[in-house]
């Protein structure tokens, strides 16, 4: 199966062992990954913060890029950016030469998790990790992509990992893009109530499937020289994993 | 009071509201409260994204035939024996309730809650215009705020959320209160000043949740059952609402009710939800004369726009309910009688982008707000919206320095200065980076991380640390390319082995 990998703009540039994590597990699981190299990034900090006509460029040398390799999927680190790729062909409607290409890139991009889970039918993805974590549940994520389920089941079944329920899941960490930038005022204090939260959790470990909340997050209780190690999901489905424990879904989630 | 609250900056009143622990505490406690309620009262109902498609719906079909449902609307109300009066402004509103004021002669107003009199700013107009007029707030809550020398309103459905009861009862000391805190005692106080004021009362003003196009009739949703009296016991009634609070039938009207109260406070119904159209024939209780004042004061810019569906709004507060924004900042934090997404959507249309400009930028977009609202009003999408408008239209400059923007806009669409950004990242920010600590372990690196810088980079660096993005060598970029280099490639001796 070809799979390509939209590596999104956050991973490009501050992420690396996200990328490898991921491309290794999607390895691991009998993809042949390629690595489009114009593609740069969904076009969300320009286009949310107002600047619609701006943006078009990113949006069709996205598409252009992620369509250059005739693959089955495509699949990305990050929950928002994918869900921003599936509200392309919304964006492109009225735009003669690339309705179809938006509608054919969003129709066949996931996220990671969502991605083993929902496609491949992943069930246990071999992994162990022994510690204690929670999960942050990214807004656009879970609001704007409609994926809840894929991670959690994912990290149930990793080997000696503790998962430890976070307070206030639903509330935003504050990091909103640009808003992270732009309004630090109210960021800070969304995302120290965030910190609150995960710090009473007990857990060592916090683990997303967003890499732009991972950076808020991280960056904040690095601030505050609080200890927390940050994981994102492909860091964790890819440690320390003996094949032996691999299985897969009985029945596919619906 | 109008809609703009404060002509503060954002900044000023987001430091304020940090200032105000009590009120941050309350709307946590409360927005945590409501979640339980709100959410049981739902699932009790069952299928509840079918009730926002058919909410929606309504709504939808209500705007869409909005002037022929406000005419069928309007004939009936003549029907019943009322007046109808159209305001396209708040001016033109404000003098016709001040006509039918010195026509009646009345000296003692009460009014029930309505968000469309604060907007238009009526009791204090009409307190300025009628020397020794009385006028008086009775839903509790507007009450507190009026006796607190008519300090502003913090939510749609909950005003005085930003009290506590030492604040209310220190109010209500003022008017001859001698009890302690217990919220019982000050509610009872309340009810009997009150009550004693109604009797005496001439004239009533009330809001108007929904207004039944096929029959004219009012609906009034409470759960203190001041709305009843204020139309029950003077003689003139007066109902004031927004022109797009129209819904075809009582079946709508029902339906949206149910969807309003669970949403609006977690009930199943509120105590009271009334239907009215003034005093029926050989019955002594509800008004001799009966009034309704629609009005427009700038709706209609949204109608046939971008925003036409920010017309939806049932104003059942949910949206405050559940923003993480409004949870830190307040009512008090947006500068409008409108706050929360629903304001920061609806306030620049009805107030002008001069005065709320800032506001669709206080939002991180996390899509709380339109997953929450019972009728499908996608209030994130329609604050990019207004983000667009400003930017793109009206070149406006809102503290985000568009010149940055503009270059991310070029750095996005053209790869290979993307890959420059990739390969000189880590250069680029080196001399801002210093050494530290790494306690956000596998992520800070111990080479040092960005503290602080200009423009948006000083922004994000205000509040956390940003790690020092890798060398070139360590980017993923160039791992993924030696990775794929290594492969075996189909048709290798290696591959074939
Ligand atoms: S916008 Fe939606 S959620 Fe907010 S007050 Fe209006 S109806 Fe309720």
């Amino acid at each position: 199966m070809k799979v390509v990998i939209f590596s999104t703009c956050v991973v490009d540039l501050e992420f690396p062992n996200v990328g490898i994590a991921m491309t290794e597990v999607l390895e691991r699981f009998g993809c042949d990954c390629y690595l489009p190299k114009d593609q740069i990034c969904c076009g969300q900090p320009t286009f949310n913060s107002g600047y619609a006509k701006g943006t078009q460029r990113a949006f069709r040398n996205q598409i252009d890029a992620l369509l250059s390799v005739d693959a089955d999927y495509i699949v990305g680190p990050a929950g928002s950016c994918v869900a921003m790729i599936r509200e392309f062909p919304e964006f492109m409607k009225d735009d003669p030469q690339y309705a179809d290409k938006a509608r054919e890139v969003a129709a066949k991009t996931f996220e990671f998790s969502q991605f083993l889970w929902r496609v491949l039918g992943v069930e246990n993805a071999g992994a162990e990790l022994d510690g204690r974590a929670t999960y942050h549940r990214s807004c656009h994520m879970t609001r704007l992509l409609g994926e809840s389920e894929s991670p959690y089941a994912l990290l149930a079944h990793v080997k000696g990992l503790e998962m430890i329920p976070l307070e206030n899941a639903h509330d935003c960490c504050g990091f909103g893009g640009t808003f992270s930038a732009k309004e630090p005022e109210i960021s800070r204090q969304m995302v120290d109530a965030k910190v609150g939260h995960i710090v009473d959790t007990g857990a060592e470990i916090l683990i997303s499937c967003d890499p732009g909340c991972l950076m808020n997050i991280g960056g904040r209780f690095n601030r505050l020289g609080k200890p927390i190690k940050i994981m994102h999901i492909a860091e964790v489905l890819n440690s320390n994993v003996d094949e032996s424990r691999i299985s897969y879904l009985k029945q596919m989630p619906v | 009071m109008g809609i703009q609250t404060s002509d503060k900056p954002l900044l000023e009143r987001v430091k304020e509201s940090e200032q105000d622990k009590f009120m941050q505490a309350s709307v946590a406690k409360s927005q945590d409260a409501q979640h339980i309620k709100r959410e049981d009262s739902r699932a009790l109902l069952g299928n509840w994204e079918q009730w926002r498609e058919l909410g929606e719906q309504i709504r939808q079909r209500a705007l869409k035939y909005l002037p022929d449902y406000l005419e069928q609307f309007s004939d009936n109300v003549e029907k019943n024996g009322g007046d109808v009066f159209f305001a396209a402004t708040e001016e033109e509103a404000v003098d016709y309730i001040q006509k039918v004021v010195k026509e009646t002669g009345a000296k003692r107003i009460v009014k029930s809650k309505s968000m469309v009199t604060t907007e238009i700013d009526l009791d204090k107009r009409l307190l300025a215009m009628n020397q020794g007029l009385q006028l008086m707030e009775t839903d509790l809550a507007e009450f507190i705020l009026q006796e607190d020398d008519w300090a502003e309103p913090t939510h749609i459905v909950f005003p005085a959320l930003s009290k506590n009861r030492d604040q209310v009862r220190e109010i209500f000391m003022k008017l001859g209160y001698e009890g302690d805190n217990d919220p019982m005692h000050l509610a009872r106080f309340a009810r009997k000043y009150l009550r004693e004021y109604f009797l005496k009362s001439d004239l009533g003003i009330t809001g108007c949740n929904f207004a039944v196009a096929d029959n004219g009739m009012i609906n009034l949703v409470t759960n203190e059952g001041n709305a009843d009296l204020t139309m029950a016991i003077p003689k003139t009634q007066i109902v004031v609402m927004g022109m797009e609070r129209i819904v075809p039938t009582m079946n709508d009207a029902e339906i949206l009710d149910n969807m309003l109260c669970r949403s609006a406070v977690g009930q199943k119904l509120t105590s009271y939800v009334t239907f009215e159209k003034g005093q029926v024939a050989g019955e002594t209780d509800g008004p001799e004369h009966f009034h309704v004042v629609i009005v427009d004061n700038n709706r209609s810019r949204a109608l046939g726009s971008e925003f036409q569906s920010i017309l939806q709004c049932i104003r059942c507060g949910a949206c405050m309910n559940v923003c993480p924004v409004y949870r830190h900042i307040g009512g008090h934090g947006y500068g409008s009688i409108y706050p929360g997404p629903l304001g920061a959507v609806l306030s620049p249309i009805l107030g002008g982008y001069q005065a709320f400009q800032e506001l669709p930028y206080a939002s991180s977009l996390c899509g709380a707000c339109t997953e929450v609202c019972p009728v499908k009003i996608p209030l994130h999408k329609l604050l990019i919206e207004h983000r667009r408008i400003i930017t793109d239209q009206r070149h406006m400059q809102h503290g985000l320095n568009n010149l940055m923007m503009e270059a991310i806009g070029i750095g996005t669409g053209f790869p290979w200065l993307f890959r420059t950004a990739v390969r000189f990242g880590h250069l680029g920010l080196k001399p801002l980076a210093s050494k530290g600590e790494v306690h956000a372990e596998n992520f800070i690196k111990p080479e040092g991380s960005v503290k602080g810088g200009p423009g948006l980079v000083g922004g994000w660096a205000d509040v956390r640390d940003l790690p020092l993005p890798p060398k070139n060598k360590d980017s993923f970029r160039q791992w993924f390319a030696k990775h794929k280099e290594n492969q075996p490639k189909p048709g290798d001796q290696k591959a074939n082995q």
